[in-house]
């Protein structure tokens, strides 16, 4: 019976002793205890949303670098696509007017040719002339070696010349 | 890894040392009452009656004493004599237990009862021959030294824990500290916040975390069978009962308008329930002075139990053992393999009930601060 009966010194000195810790531990141990804990949690807390910021940031900083390398590129190739074109373009009027060129220099070179062709001619008229007048001359001089025979080509030669 | 095997050296060393303590009632029995300078006729008359008497020897093991017995070696009892404070007869007496021989002796009228009712306790006679208890009675008893031991072991740990936070703060527990911060996170998010509520839950959390470990501690120790623990204080209905009191005192005066008005006027209940008749308040008003003493009953008995199986089993051993000494060695081979079952069973009953006092205590806070919803 003596286990279910509770001592009434135990009971006072168990209040006491209860109400003494309590007031002990709350104000010397429990208070600094959750503060501490929960300056901790806040701070890591603090720092893991840091962390995540700085995360994304850098995932932004990323994503600005590849924008940048990637317009760069784009830059690249619409001025190598350009300097092509310059190129194409440069090397197309070369090359007319290299054939304009070329045209007038063929041109002006038969012209040159035409010229020489007539003047060639035209020599060779004029030896073929005097040629002929030489070799006129020396079969008139072999014709008209008799003196007889002169006067009767000059009779007939007169006569025709009167006829006209 | 090596707090598990460390967990288990102490296990190991817990039960070497039950080991000991067996040998303690056998000393006992065998010189009970020899050394006692006056024996009175009840103690001749038990002496005849049996030399082992396992319920007698349970029971000054569980209840409190007015000293703390540390061990008998043949026929010497060493223990630590306690301060005996007494008010009777508007006279304050103050004494220490030795002067009572173990339980022998009468000391200026005063002796330790046997009776029934008041065994284990001071007592005189009165005029007509009838055991009194003195008016009052607040001495240092073994349960009361017990508490104070444990309160200033509590107040140590915690108070360097707490230096030790504001010096190293922001950084990793160390120790001591990484020891109990686990205990007192899981307090304050698994038992406050989640039965008092996210805003309300601090206020209560200092009572809560010290009844917590004040409960676990004397657990623990009630276990450890020789000093400073073998107080069995958990396992005391007037320890338990205090707790409860704090417990209800909180609790009522913590109580908010949506409490009360649920125990005078439950919403949702039949009007014919209140009225004539008020049944449901009543019963309501019953379950504000049950829940405390549910708390009060379920330490104090678990507790108290525990000790009781393991002190029947060792009691065993010397059971068999005055039949036949090797009947007694041979039972000690069981019972001290169920002792240390026993052993652990209780640890983990130690931490179960000081975890279920703590969680219905706030329950019952957070009871007490719920606000209306609907």
């Amino acid at each position: 019976m003596s286990l279910i009966n509770p001592g009434f010194g135990l009971v006072i000195w168990m209040t006491i002793a209860l109400i003494v810790v309590l007031y002990v531990l709350g104000k010397y141990a429990w208070k600094p205890i959750m503060n501490a804990l929960k300056e901790r949690e806040d701070s890591i807390e603090e720092s893991l949303r840091a962390a995540d910021k700085a995360r994304e940031e850098m995932k932004d900083l990323q994503f600005d670098n590849e924008k940048l390398l990637r317009e760069a590129k784009d830059d690249r190739d619409a001025i190598l696509r350009e300097a092509r074109k310059i190129k194409e373009k440069i090397l197309d009027e070369a090359k007319d007017k290299a054939n304009i060129e070329a045209g007038i220099i063929v041109e002006s070179a038969k012209e040159r040719i035409q010229n020489e062709k007539r003047a060639a001619i035209i020599e060779i008229k004029n030896s073929i002339a005097t040629i002929s007048i030489e070799i006129a001359e020396k079969i008139l001089r072999e014709e008209f070696k008799d003196k007889k025979k002169q006067a009767v080509y000059i009779e007939k030669m007169l006569k025709e010349t009167r006829l006209n | 890894m090596s707090d598990k095997s460390g967990v288990i050296k102490t296990f190991a060393i817990c039960g070497l040392l039950l080991l000991f303590t067996f040998f303690v009632p056998a000393t006992f029995t065998g010189q009970h009452h020899e050394d006692n300078p006056v024996i009175s006729e009840e103690d001749q008359h038990e002496m005849a009656e049996a030399d082992f008497n396992a319920g007698e020897m349970i029971m000054e093991h569980i209840a409190d004493s007015y000293e703390w017995h540390i061990i008998t070696i043949g026929e010497t009892h060493i223990t630590i004599p306690l301060p005996v404070i007494l008010y009777d007869e508007s006279e304050w007496h103050v004494f220490m237990s030795s002067k009572f021989h173990h339980g022998h002796n009468t000391f200026k009228g005063y002796f330790i009862s046997h009776d029934d009712i008041n065994a284990g306790k001071i007592v005189r006679k009165d005029a007509d021959g009838n055991e009194i208890r003195p008016y009052l009675d607040i001495s240092i008893t073994k349960n009361v030294l017990a508490i104070f031991m444990s309160m200033f072991l509590m107040m140590f740990v915690f108070i360097s824990v707490a230096r030790a936070y504001t010096r190293r703060k922001d950084h990793a527990p160390k120790g001591l500290q990484s020891f109990v911060e686990p205990i007192i996170i899981f307090i304050r998010d698994d038992i406050a916040k989640a039965s008092i509520g996210e805003k309300k839950y601090e206020k209560y959390l200092p009572f809560l975390l010290t009844i917590f470990f004040f409960i676990l501690i004397n657990n623990v120790l009630g276990i450890i069978p020789f000093f400073p623990g073998g107080a069995n204080v958990t396992g005391n209905i007037g320890v338990t009962g205090v707790l409860a009191v704090f417990t209800f005192i909180i609790t009522t005066f913590s109580g908010n308008k949506n409490y009360w008005t649920h125990i005078v006027n439950a919403p949702g209940v039949p009007w014919w329930l209140k009225f004539p008749v008020p049944l449901m308040p009543v019963v309501e008003l019953m379950g504000v002075f049950t829940k405390p003493f549910v708390l009060m009953v379920r330490l104090f008995a678990n507790i108290t139990a525990g000790h009781i199986i393991i002190l029947g089993f060792i009691s065993l051993i010397f059971i068999f053992g005055e039949m036949s000494t090797g009947l007694g060695f041979g039972v000690s081979v069981i019972s001290v393999g169920f002792s240390i079952f026993m052993d652990f069973l209780e640890l983990l009953v130690a931490f179960i009930q000081a975890y279920v006092f703590t969680l219905l205590s706030a329950l019952y806070f957070g009871m007490a601060t719920e606000e209306a919803h609907h």
